[in-house]
């Protein structure tokens, strides 16, 4: 039978109704940092590259990476991947059934969002030595 | 019905009947990266900024390769699978298929390459 009614049929509520918590965001920064890692990969990619290929060639990517604006896409790589890092810990942790109460998830969430500002501190510091 | 463990029962009832491989194979990866990253991070991230002759004596250590190599084979396809899982929820149609397939095209071709730069450094 031929859908009369397509796209006008009513929708569930999306994110523009819904009270921002913790919860909510900590799942969608699990995401941008997921996917935002593929630049912080392919800068990787690049400088080991310029690494097997010549001094030249390194030269240019080790000042891209050195310079105030490399620096600042390093930091903020690491404040991704350690993000991406803790929340991955926390979803297998759900995933073998435990913490799912709202008390210890939005523990967990904060401890996703705190904790990898730590890291990345921990970072600079310890392998930076900034 | 007795007869039927609820397990039996309620396998093939879920609205997209398959899926669950998708979620198996990225829980895998996410335990490999798991221990993997905080290795990334101690053995390979001090070298970013060093010297030219530093990074190429510190990629011949078989360890710090090993691990490097991992990254880049781990990372890159839970990457390509996270990445199609965003697409899958964002884009919709021909955009969809062709965002996709260049996503996965940018994820093995860089995968290929990071582990033939990483070959040429470290052997």
């Amino acid at each position: 039978m031929a859908d009369v009614n397509r796209g006008k049929r009513p929708l569930s509520p999306h994110i523009s109704i819904w009270r921002w918590q913790i919860n909510s965001i900590s799942s969608i920064l699990t995401r941008i940092t997921g996917n935002a890692l593929l630049i912080s990969f392919l800068l990787f990619v690049w400088w080991l590259l310029a690494a097997s290929t010549s001094p030249e060639a390194f030269d240019l990517a080790n000042g891209f990476l050195t310079s105030w604006f490399g620096k600042l896409v390093l930091v903020f790589s690491a404040l991704g991947l350690w993000y991406h890092f803790l929340a991955g810990l926390r979803h297998l942790w759900w995933d073998s059934g435990h913490g799912l109460d709202m008390k210890t998830a939005e523990l967990l969430g904060w401890a996703c969002v705190i904790g990898s500002v730590i890291l990345t501190a921990l970072t600079i510091v310890l392998v930076w030595g900034v | 019905m007795h007869f039927l463990s609820a397990r039996k029962r309620a396998v093939g009832l879920g609205a997209a009947r398959s899926g669950t491989e998708r979620h198996w194979i990225m829980t895998i990866s996410s335990v490999a990266l798991a221990v993997l990253t905080p290795l990334f991070v101690w053995q390979v991230a001090p070298l970013f900024g060093a010297s030219f002759d530093t990074v190429l004596t510190a990629f011949s250590a078989p360890f710090r390769a090993v691990i490097t190599g991992l990254m880049i084979l781990l990372g890159f396809h839970h990457l390509a699978i996270g990445a199609r899982i965003m697409l899958e929820d964002y884009a919709h149609g021909e955009t969809r298929k062709f965002l996709i397939i260049g996503m996965y095209v940018i994820c093995f071709v860089a995968a290929a390459t990071g582990l033939f730069a990483l070959a040429r450094i470290a052997l």
